[in-house]
């Protein structure tokens, strides 16, 4: 057991800070220092930089384009990028259906859409929930109608975040409604192009543009768009939501989410002293630093597991649940290190200072890292199905 | 980087569990709790044939120069059944304060025969005003011919009662130091008080007892902070064990106790409870991996860093794991019958041992690796 980084592990991560530091163009970098949102054709900006570079997909095997770095190095990458607050990537080609079509794509599916989705070409998005078909997705009813060479998709997807960017959408549709609720369902590729599907976007509670409606009228999609087989697609979901998983433990947003806490506080005063003196707030600050520390480890020991050719089971729950409740409480402390300044809202400079003008944003935003991805309760069904094998409803 | 375990560290920890289980189940830790020793002298001294209370110590006094991520090991096992022998007291606390403060020589004189088992070692370093500060004692050592001549009193003295060998810390003229007092001294009265958890401590008077300087005259404060983070990095280790213990107890009773005429542990709000004493149980395993690495560190704020992260986690995780286990068990969980209530009591003793939360937090955020880069 060996808890420190090699030195070639330390070289390589003063190689990416130090190319970070110089890669990142400078308008970006501006937006970085205060947590600024991202527009996507910003973010499109950093994924091209990063792709020229080779370093957009440090999960993806060297065979189709990753850069061949050990699991701690992809740590330190990932670690790197999220403290400096780099442009978050969109994950939905690079992290989901990139890593499924390498693992069940056909060679003609993997030679159509990886390279795209390396190059930044080609901006997905995911169909997966719908109105009536949130945490219980197995229910969902967007159907693909057999037609002989293609189907016809007819439904609406929700939270189909940048959809309004998108080329591409990966969705999960009804096959057959014969048979159990998991074994209808396909994974379907859709070229936001094609005539009968329609976007409406909506706000974000951070009044940021992600959320999307999605909605398909007579949609045609050729069959070769089937990832796996027909009515294999809850497998493929499963498959996907283990890729996911390797990604989302947040560590280094955590931390940088803390600075800026302990920053804010540094600049706020209290009884004529700066807050971060004030040893009950700093104490609030420690506590949820300490709580990082361990949620630290714990993705650590995930990715040891990984190195060792273990794939992310379901232990990396744990990673899920973590990495989103601290960083809500992250956000939370920085609003109340702002005391009244909270109350700002998307005004012109100088009415609060820099570090906290988007903080009141964030926050709100940051709501939505307990829900999404499987929320947190199903995070926690998960756990108490696979790990501690508790009984389940209806099979006792 | 690499967190997995080397050959010999999982031979190691397949002998713990296979002792725990079959020669150390709970059971024995029940029945000894009633004794005056409150463990048993003869598995105490199958440790030392075992090389187990020479693993974290060094080769010279014949030790097998491992590190306390080694001891941790076994003290994760111990904690799986409350194994009794004082490891914690004679190896982590007595034997450290030695191989840290002692010269070789004090070293081989009272480490060789610890290692082999043929002795008990113990640490007074708290006072009754001292709360969890080391420096902070009244203790005084005056100097008389070869010999020191130490007045002063100190409190929950693990293994004091069974010691044979003890080391105090005392003040001169230098500041604080380390003395051996051997257990029969003239002018040392020893006082077995019993601890909440059903083990024994012991309050130590000593009044003009004659002592042996170890190593440097007022250079223990380094030496205690040292220890004392072994220490604690040593309880967050064996309540990993405990937690871990308990937490599979508690999934097994959901398993199994019907209400309603259904396992219990059908219902989502008991299942997320059990979830969320995993998560914590987990989290606790983390930081203590973390905490008995860098409690080698020579670096005390990379070790306090560390250190103070796993205890308050200790704290919070690991009383939320015992809680919680009970609140589980429901009014079986609240009898001295049921095990659980042994868990509960040593996780609650763990927590007060060698700095609560507070006292870890507080240090934690005074450090100066807490404000940097902000």
């Amino acid at each position: 057991m060996d808890l420190s980084f090699s030195p070639e592990e330390e070289a390589f991560r003063a190689e990416v800070r130090e190319w970070v530091a110089s890669a990142l163009p400078p308008h970006l970098a501006e937006k970085a220092a205060v947590d600024a949102h991202f527009s996507m054709d910003e973010v499109m900006e950093w994924h091209k930089v990063l792709a020229a570079k080779g370093w957009i997909a440090p999960h993806w095997p060297e065979a189709v384009g990753g850069p061949g770095w050990s699991v701690t190095q992809r740590f330190i990458f990932t670690e790197e990028l999220e403290t400096a607050g780099t442009p978050q990537l969109s994950p939905f080609g690079l992290s989901m259906v990139g890593p499924l079509l390498i693992q069940f794509g056909t060679a003609a599916q993997k030679e159509r859409y990886l390279p795209k989705i390396l190059s930044g070409e080609e901006v997905w998005c995911q169909g997966y929930s719908e109105p009536g078909s949130g945490s219980d997705l197995a229910s969902l009813r967007t159907e693909a109608k057999d037609e002989g060479d293609h189907f016809l998709v007819n439904g609406q997807k929700t939270w189909t975040t940048y959809a309004q960017y998108a080329d591409w959408i990966f969705c999960l549709v009804r096959t057959n409604s014969t048979v159990k609720q998991q074994a209808g369902i396909s994974f379907l590729l859709i070229d936001m192009k094609t005539e009968g599907v329609t976007v409406k976007p909506m706000l974000t509670s951070g009044h940021t543009p992600a959320f999307c409606d999605t909605f398909f009228d007579n949609v045609k999609v050729p069959k070769e768009n089937v990832v796996g087989k027909i009515d294999q697609g809850w497998t493929m979901a499963k498959a996907l939501l283990g890729h996911e998983r390797t990604l989302i433990a947040a560590v280094g947003q955590c931390g940088r989410a803390i600075q800026r806490v302990k920053r804010i506080a540094q600049n706020e005063t209290l009884d004529g002293k700066p807050l971060l003196e004030d040893p009950l707030f700093r104490a609030k600050i420690a506590r949820l630093e300490i709580q990082l520390e361990a949620h630290r480890m714990a993705n650590l020991r995930t990715l040891a597991g990984a190195q060792l050719g273990h794939a992310p089971g379901p232990e990396s729950s744990i990673l899920k649940l973590r990495g989103s409740e601290i960083l809500q409480q992250a956000l939370e402390l920085q609003m109340e290190a702002m005391g009244q300044n909270a109350l700002s809202w998307f005004n012109e400079p100088g009415v609060v200072p820099p570090d906290e003008e988007w903080v009141a944003s964030v926050f709100n935003y940051t709501r939505a890292t307990t829900i999404y991805g499987g929320s947190n309760e199903i995070q926690k069904n998960i756990i108490a199905k696979l790990i501690l094998g508790l009984p389940q409803p209806g099979k006792a | 980087m690499d967190l997995s375990l080397t050959e010999d560290q999982k031979m190691i920890r397949e002998t713990a569990a296979t002792f725990v289980k079959k020669e150390s189940p709970v059971e024995r830790s029940r029945k000894l709790r009633d004794t005056d020793l409150g463990h048993d002298a003869a598995v105490y001294r199958q440790m030392g044939e075992l090389g187990w209370l020479g693993l974290p110590l060094p080769e010279h006094v014949g030790g097998f120069g491992g590190s306390m991520v080694d001891a941790a090991i076994l003290l994760e096992e111990f904690g799986k059944t409350l194994v009794p022998e004082p490891y914690l007291a004679s190896v982590v606390l007595g034997g450290m304060a030695v191989a840290h403060g002692a010269s070789t020589a004090q070293q081989q004189e009272l480490l060789g025969p610890m290692v082999e088992g043929d002795s008990v070692l113990a640490l007074g370093w708290a006072e009754r005003g001292s709360r969890y500060d080391a420096s902070a004692i009244e203790a005084r050592a005056e100097k008389r011919g070869d010999a020191w001549s130490i007045t002063g009193e100190k409190v929950w003295v693990l293994g004091g009662h069974a010691a044979d060998h003890l080391v105090v810390s005392a003040k001169t003229g230098a500041g604080v130091s380390l003395f051996h007092v051997a257990a029969g001294a003239k002018g040392l009265d020893v006082t077995t008080v019993k601890t909440m958890d059903g083990r024994k401590a012991a309050t130590l008077r000593l009044e003009g007892a004659e002592g042996a300087l170890l190593g440097d005259e007022g250079a223990a404060g380094p030496v205690l902070d040292h220890v004392l983070d072994k220490a604690a990095a040593a309880a967050c280790a064996e309540g990993v064990g405990v937690a871990n213990a308990v937490l599979w107890m508690t999934v097994e009773y959901l398993k199994t106790r019907k209400q309603f005429g259904v396992p219990i542990g059908i219902f989502q709000a008991l299942q997320h409870r059990a979830v969320d004493m995993f998560v914590q149980t987990e989290l606790l395993k983390g930081t203590s991996i973390l905490a008995n690495a860098k409690c080698e560190s020579t670096d005390p704020v990379e070790r306090a860093q560390a250190v103070s992260a796993a205890k308050a986690q200790l704290s919070t995780g690991g009383f939320f794991v015992v809680a919680q286990g009970t609140q589980l068990h429901g009014g079986v969980g609240v009898t001295d019958e049921h095990d659980i209530s042994l868990y509960f009591k040593r996780m609650r003793a763990l927590m007060a041992l060698f700095g609560d939360e507070e006292h870890h937090v507080a240090r934690y955020m005074t450090l100066p690796s807490f404000t940097e880069g902000i």
